[in-house]
């Protein structure tokens, strides 16, 4: 593959971009290194096996239900005529904007013992004690498993719904043609060619999974983010936290190049994609099938637990929340809007840099902009302190060295450490998904400009730009509802005064008193949902 | 045009947050306690001295914070909510001695550091809790590993700072030995895993999944004033253990000044208030905590709990076994 351009500057940057992002990385691993063994021995003898165990199994679980969820409800909604397809088209991303902690809560207050269900339950037939009959404990792993399947699906149906629309339908149509029924034809064509989009979804959902910490808390199952949060805060020992979080990215970085492996040398992109769809013509119970699959994940993932919100915020709110709810948010939409653009403007950087340009290594700024994911967002927080303080000590050195006064922790003291470590958390999502976008550009695109005597602006602002639109709103997207819920980080790296409003939440929840932070839960929601409802509004392809 | 747009963005980035509030007359105070426990006290120093009090609350990581910003921190007050916090800022170095004839006489002694660099604001009990259906019972800590509460006891996370110093106080009281044996018949006569947090248990309580949990003092107050929650709590009494021999385990919430604390005079201003007469009436009205100063009175349903007698170990014991207290914690699998 002959790659056009050679930009210096372009290369200068995207070097120095990924090595900014890498840098907190590149703390916790050397502070990994510092570990006390001893402790790891501790550990290893008494909790840690069955840490590791419940991560691996939580991760499974999720996967693997998310991918049923997302990879069907995203078939069903291109290639079936079932009734609704238009308001299910975008009511499958609203659990997008539930936070999964939030999720977490409100289904156990539903389903747990003093719960409506089972107080109902109860009630109908005249049972006394939780010895007379069986009801599932929804603080549990498999419980934990579907709470966070249930709000991270909707990233697996979005980019395989983009995939299957994209998708060039002479080739199902040249299937179909070679006798493939239209399922064997969906199965053998249209699911493969979407695995670019399927992988890096699910790699997506994974690395959410790893990082959580809220939920797994709440339901009290301990992962490997327990042992992580035990040994920094428990046992004051932070390098072995950042050996723990350490152990836990390379698990994450061989899945994704496992998967990355196993594809290479797959491309799949046509110059003029078709996609006038001819759909699956399904018998009324298999739509009846469908459409319940689908509005069960809406109802779960979203309808049901906005309405529980609602229904608290009704009993438990009053005016006076108003004035604090603002503030929170204006804060929680600052560094939202920040980290989203920023991710964003990176991701394009870096993508259409190992696109367009001669160099041998160019895929190498995107790869290792994308490790911050891996790490917890706790764990994310101290590297930005131990990179960005010694930075304004710096900074404050050399102040005083020229006679001003220091001006003290302007990076780590500010909401710049909020946004850095977000944009560092979350580059990997806009990275994946700007990069699934320029892979669907024809090659042949590339070059055309160039053989017309277009230049690399011209190209970029004329070609690519234009055509990496719907991906660059979904990666904002993303990034924006992702950094709304993000909480670790927020914790603990919050100026002065500075409430957000799912920190305001999560505080309010480990009291229990959630009812009292309804309207903020309602405003996360609601800040979430803005992106989608405008992005479904302003292009129906996105 | 994104690459300006980009260098635009930063730049705006760096202008709104790099000026960071820095008014003459002002303290910064990183706080464990929760916003509603503290912010009506400072409203109120606020109004008296003119001072204005930032904060930044978070449940963890502040000594962790601190000790990275070095010299340039911010911070100049450190409210926690335990012993083994405050002891652990000291040790690390990050809090500097407070010389206030105001503190060291309003604290009784063994609720202040030595050398000035921790003082006590408010005590509270690790209650044990009991279902009404059990009737009245006279109940101590060693009592929970028990056969008879076989399957009925309910806790928060034994990795929690309230759990881990009660289980340091049983190392003191009783040795590792014990203790560790304590732990696992404790886990063995648990209805559930460990989880949620103190009021999370009292539910329990009413929903009869246990007859016994374990709990702060000052919750059982603030459950009564909760409208959905009074239910729970009317399902239990509160009960002060071991009272015919050690004392229930005591443990506080504290103050300390950070080592490089920029307003020295404002933050001892704010120490000192928040032991003065009106700040103490405060925690113990609104917060039910029991005030660390002698003459101030309880609230009327705290005083209605009745008076206990309280064990008598130097909390810098407690402090002292909190590694070890981990340590048991994990060996015994306690939260899996």
């Amino acid at each position: 593959m002959i790659a056009l351009y050679n930009s210096k500057t372009w290369k200068l940057s995207s070097y120095i971009i990924a090595l900014v992002l890498i840098v907190p990385v590149v703390v916790m691993l050397v502070g990994g290194v510092s570990a006390s063994t001893q402790l790891f021995t501790h550990l290893w003898q008494t909790v840690l096996p069955s840490y590791l165990e419940n991560t691996l199994l939580l991760a499974f679980w999720v996967v693997v239900l998310a991918l049923f969820f997302g990879v069907f409800s995203a078939a069903i909604i291109t290639q079936t005529n079932i009734v609704f397809k238009q308001q299910l088209r975008w009511l499958l991303l609203l659990p997008l904007a539930m936070p999964a902690y939030l999720v977490a809560y409100l289904y156990t207050d539903l389903f747990d013992y003093a719960g409506p269900v089972q107080r109902g339950l109860r009630a109908w037939f005249g049972w006394q004690s939780p010895n007379d009959y069986w009801f599932f404990d929804i603080r549990t792993l498999p419980g934990a498993a579907l709470m966070l399947a249930l709000v991270l699906f909707p990233y697996i149906y979005m980019l395989t719904r983009g995939a299957f629309e994209q998708q060039d339908q002479n080739l199902i149509r040249a299937s179909r043609l070679l006798g493939l029924t239209a399922k064997q034809s969906f199965f053998k064509v249209a699911l493969p060619l979407a695995r670019p989009a399927i992988a890096v979804s699910a790699s997506l959902v994974l690395m959410e999974t790893l990082a959580d910490f809220a939920t797994v808390q709440y339901f009290s199952v301990n992962t490997l983010t327990t042992a992580i949060y035990d040994t920094w805060l428990g046992y004051g020992d932070l390098g072995a936290a950042n050996a723990l979080a350490s152990v836990l990215m390379l698990l994450v970085l061989f899945v994704v190049l496992a998967e990355q492996r196993s594809r290479a040398g797959l491309r799949h992109q046509s110059a003029r994609p078709n996609s006038k769809r001819e759909l699956m013509q399904l018998s009324f119970s298999q739509q009846l099938i469908a459409s319940i699959f689908c509005w069960a994940l809406v109802i779960l993932g979203f309808l049901l637990p906005i309405t529980l919100l609602i229904i608290m915020a009704v009993q438990y709110s009053d005016v006076a929340q108003l004035s604090v709810l603002l503030s929170t948010g204006i804060n929680s939409l600052k560094v939202s809007v920040f980290a989203a653009t920023i991710a964003v403007v990176i991701a394009l950087s870096l993508g259409l840099y190992q696109r367009l340009h001669n160099d041998k290594y160019r895929q190498i700024p995107q790869l290792i902009s994308g490790f911050g994911y891996a790490i917890p967002g706790t764990v994310l927080a101290m590297a930005m302190l131990s990179t960005l303080g010694p930075l304004d000590h710096w900074l404050n050195g050399v102040a005083e060295l020229i006679g001003f006064t220091a001006p003290g922790l302007i990076l780590s003291g500010s909401i710049f450490a909020i946004v850095f470590a977000l944009v560092v958390r979350f580059s990997a999502i806009a990275n994946g998904t700007i990069a699934s976008g320029i892979k669907q550009i024809p090659r042949s695109l590339d070059y055309a400009p160039a053989t017309l005597g277009v230049n690399l602006r011209g190209s970029l602002t004329k070609v690519h730009l234009p055509m990496l639109t719907p991906a660059i709103l979904v990666a904002w997207l993303l990034v924006f509802v992702e950094a709304m819920k993000e909480l670790p980080a927020v914790l603990l790296l919050r100026p002065f005064n500075f409430e957000t409003l799912s920190s305001q939440i999560y505080q309010l929840i480990s009291d229990e008193m959630l009812e009292q932070g309804a309207l903020g839960a309602i405003l996360i929601v609601l800040f979430g949902l803005l992106p989608i409802v405008l992005l479904n509004k302003s292009k129906e392809k996105v | 045009m994104f690459k300006k747009l980009f260098i635009t963005l930063f730049i705006a980035l760096f202008f709104i947050t790099g000026f960071s509030a820095n008014a003459s007359e002002e303290v910064n105070v990183y706080s464990y306690r929760q916003p509603f426990l503290v912010e009506p006290l400072f409203t109120q120093f606020t109004e008296q001295t003119g001072i204005k009090v930032n904060v930044v609350f978070a449940k963890e990581g502040m000594a962790e914070r601190l000790a990275r910003e070095g010299k340039y921190s911010p911070a100049d007050i450190l409210l926690t909510t335990d012993i083994s916090r405050l002891i652990e800022l000291r040790d690390k170095d990050l809090v500097q001695a407070v010389n206030s004839s105001v503190l060291s006489s309003a604290i009784p002694k063994q609720y202040q550091a030595q050398d000035n660099t921790w003082f006590a604001l408010t005590t509270r009990v690790r209650n044990i809790y009991s279902a009404k259906r059990l009737g009245k019972i006279d109940i101590n800590y060693e009592d929970l590993a028990d056969e008879k509460y076989k399957g009925r006891v309910c806790t928060r996370s034994g990795k929690h700072p309230y759990t881990v110093a009660l289980v340091a106080s049983m190392i003191s009281e009783h040795g590792e030995t014990y203790t560790l044996d304590w732990l696992k018949k404790v886990k063995n006569n648990l209805a559930r895993k460990p989880q949620g947090s103190d009021r999370a248990q009292v539910q329990a309580i009413h929903q009869n999944l246990c007859d016994i949990s374990l709990g702060n003092s000052y919750y059982f107050g603030k459950m009564l004033k909760d409208d959905k929650q009074k239910v729970w709590a009317d399902e239990v009494y509160i009960n002060f253990p071991n009272q015919k021999n050690r004392g229930a385990h005591i443990n506080i919430s504290g103050v300390a000044m950070a080592k490089y604390a920029p307003n020295v005079k404002n933050a001892q201003a704010l120490m000192e208030f928040l032991v003065s007469k009106p700040a103490q009436a405060l925690y113990a009205q609104t917060n039910m905590e029991y005030p660390i100063r002698e003459g101030v009175a309880v609230s009327k349903l705290v005083a209605s709990w009745g008076s206990y007698k309280a064990d008598a170990l130097p909390l810098e014991d407690i402090a002292k076994n909190r590694k070890t207290a981990l340590k048991l914690l994990d060996q015994a699998q306690f939260d899996l």
